[in-house]
């Protein structure tokens, strides 16, 4: 197990560096950046020194190296500073973001935790709802639930997060007033009365989120408990005398689990970017809505980052998918 | 299956005789692909899709001749504009109008056209690019093993927030190129094209690498075929099911995912109607005309699940395993 995961590791590493290459580049070589937008009347002298002020006269692969450093160094070494009350960083320079002068990772820092919350909790119900119908469809193959659920698991899988949203705000806060149409981002939990008031500006957005990956994860479960009841170990199982329930739930449903986290893990992408749209549907203020507001206002530091922060993320949560797939599956760890 | 009369038990017998032309007894063989309708025609599902969406491609390709009003007219006199503004449907106007007087239903009519059409292309773009990466991963051993860490790598990529870049970054750029109506549609098109076409190569390689072990490519092979007539003559027709499966859904994701980028303001220009565009536009006015947000968002979601049916029937129509049910 250790052996694999090593490795699974040391595979993060070369795809992250890749991706990090890519988005700098992109970002770079754009002709929309900003480097190639300096006016015509500013001098050429003038126009030197800005470019050298910015380092941009510097090969490439300096400039990304020096990115890298940036990134990997010297802002995790500002990270462990602000924790242990250390000075790691030593003044180096941080990425700043050119919207607010402020640090970018420090922006980053405050918004994480919403989008995290928001999307886990969608993301968690979305599991706990789907499993259960995914099983019991699959065990009562074409009964009406069966099919109703499998109508139901289309359309939620068709209709775009952002019309459920929309639709949503439109029944449930504008005409039944029963929830908040947007997420106040400045409430802090302290007693029961913010709690509800946290759990009630959640509903809308965790339920849109849910609705949709419930749909993808409850036909997964579905198709791949259909095809373990029909195995041989399954009918074995009930020949030797199991009861129904642990047939189904103790034999069956832990070798479909399997294929099932690959696909939450295949599934991580168009979590992050389904996260953009949630965010700007309810104005949760997270890392989503800082990237469409760094793109709207050409805040190129803030957007390289953020870009790469969502790569880190899908890789990270990836990697925690393979572990967990290792570990469910022992076949795995030795190909 | 002891009789085989048996076969069409559970299909209308007399509708599946007159469609393929011959009946079970007769002298020229079944084509495989009456085989697959007949089954495609059995999927309620999928004959359903196939109806709403030939009739909202129907209405968005005719529908702008038939109903003649301009969707980018405003009324000249402010005056005029005023009294248009916000209306409820009528006969005049059936969807009501939009805040600057504009008909709604000619706006969704072109906006579909649009919406449909962005689609389709960038569903081809990655269609091309998924079926040369998958070939080209499966037929030519050395490039395997690149070919799928590339498609690893691009199934790591964090798409929408690379997307909403690239817009951000090259809009302008291609706009002042090819003006901004064709600059956006290039950019977009190939931007979808460019980040979803690694599904496709995946399943592609899968059946090459299984295909080029058959007799009928080493019986090809043997007598001296060049590998590109091979892999056009032989292994191409024979990896077309997949391809088409996988073709249905780039179409559904590719419109989702122009429709999200219209919806964050980042994909056409504002006066180019497509349906995300005027949902994004309607969000503002939901509270007082929920229409405005409804309609192009049942159109959007109509197209999307009519394609995934489709989809559905054809993956059971395509599976030899089912058909023979």
């Amino acid at each position: 197990m250790l052996t694999y995961a090593l490795r699974r590791l040391l595979l993060a590493i070369p795809t992250l560096l890749l991706i990090s290459l890519i988005i700098f580049l992109m970002v770079d070589l754009a002709p929309g950046s900003p480097m190639s937008e300096i006016p015509r009347s500013i001098p050429p002298e003038a126009r030197q020194k800005m470019i050298e002020a910015l380092g941009a006269d510097q090969p490439v692969l300096v400039r990304y190296l020096l990115w890298l450093r940036q990134f990997f160094l010297i802002e995790p070494a500002y990270l462990i500073d602000g924790w242990f009350g250390t000075s790691l960083g030593g003044g180096a320079q941080r990425i700043l973001s050119w919207q607010s002068r402020a640090p970018v990772f420090d922006v980053i820092g405050q918004r994480l935790g919403q989008t995290m919350t928001v999307i886990g909790a969608g993301y968690v119900i979305a599991v706990l709802i789907a499993v259960p119908i995914g099983v019991y469809s699959a065990y009562r193959h074409y009964s009406w639930f069966d099919q109703v659920g499998t109508f139901i698991a289309m359309i939620g899988y068709s209709v775009p997060t952002f019309f459920t949203g929309v639709l949503l705000i439109v029944i449930f806060a504008v005409n039944l007033g029963w929830f908040p149409s947007y997420y106040d981002t400045s409430l802090t939990v302290t007693d029961f009365a913010t709690f509800k008031r946290q759990v009630w500006q959640m509903a809308l957005p965790v339920t849109v989120l849910a609705l949709f990956h419930a749909a993808e994860i409850s036909r997964y479960t579905r198709s791949s408990m259909l095809d373990n009841l029909g195995q041989d170990y399954v009918r074995t199982a009930r020949a030797k005398g199991l009861l129904e329930p642990q047939v189904v739930l103790k034999h069956a449903l832990r070798n479909s689990l399997i294929p099932v986290v690959t696909v939450l893990a295949l599934g991580m992408p168009s979590i992050f970017g389904g996260s953009i749209i949630v965010e700007q549907v309810f104005k949760v203020n997270g890392i989503g809505a800082a990237l469409i507001g760094a793109i709207v206002a050409n805040d190129l530091p803030m957007v390289q980052t953020l870009t790469f922060i969502f790569a880190v993320l899908i890789v990270v949560f990836n990697l925690v998918a393979d572990l967990l797939y290792g570990m469910l599956d022992p076949r795995i760890r030795y190909e | 299956m002891s009789e085989p009369v048996s076969e069409t038990v559970g299909k209308p017998v007399s509708e599946t005789v007159s469609e393929t032309g011959h009946g079970l007894f007769s002298d020229r063989p079944r084509s495989p692909w009456a085989d697959v309708l007949r089954q495609f025609r059995s999927h309620g599902g999928a004959v359903a899709g196939v109806v709403i969406l030939g009739l909202l491609v129907l209405a968005v390709v005719v529908g702008p001749f038939l109903w003649r009003l301009d969707p980018a007219f405003i009324a000249p006199k402010a005056t005029d504009m005023f009294k248009m503004r916000n209306l409820a449907p009528s006969l005049a106007h059936p969807f009501g109008t939009d805040q600057l007087g504009r008909d709604q239903l000619a706006r969704m009519l072109a906006g579909g056209r649009v919406s449909l059409a962005v689609g389709f292309v960038a569903m081809l773009i990655s269609l091309f690019i998924g079926t040369t990466v998958g070939v080209l991963a499966g037929y030519v051993r050395w490039l395997d093993g690149p070919l799928m860490r590339l498609t690893d790598l691009f199934l790591a990529l964090p798409l929408l927030p690379l997307l909403l870049v690239m817009v951000m970054l090259f809009r302008d750029a291609l706009a002042s190129v090819l003006g901004p109506e064709a600059g956006a549609f290039l950019l977009i098109v190939g931007a979808i094209g460019l980040t979803s076409w690694m599904q496709a190569a995946r399943i592609v390689r899968g059946d090459v690498l299984a295909l080029k072990e058959r007799e009928f490519v080493l019986a090809a092979r043997s007598i001296g075929t060049p590998p590109h007539l091979i892999v056009l003559h032989h292994i191409l027709p024979n990896v077309i099911s997949p391809i088409m499966v996988a073709a249905t859904l780039g179409f559904a994701s590719a419109i989702i995912t122009e429709s999200a980028l219209s919806f964050l303001g980042l994909g056409f220009p504002p006066d180019f109607p497509t349906w995300g565009r005027l949902l994004f536009e309607g969000v503002e006015y939901m509270q007082a005309d929920p229409n405005r947000v409804l309609f192009p968002g049942v159109a959007i979601s109509l197209t999307v699940l009519s394609i995934n049916y489709i989809g559905d029937g054809l993956r059971d129509a395509l599976d030899p395993r089912l058909r023979r049910r």
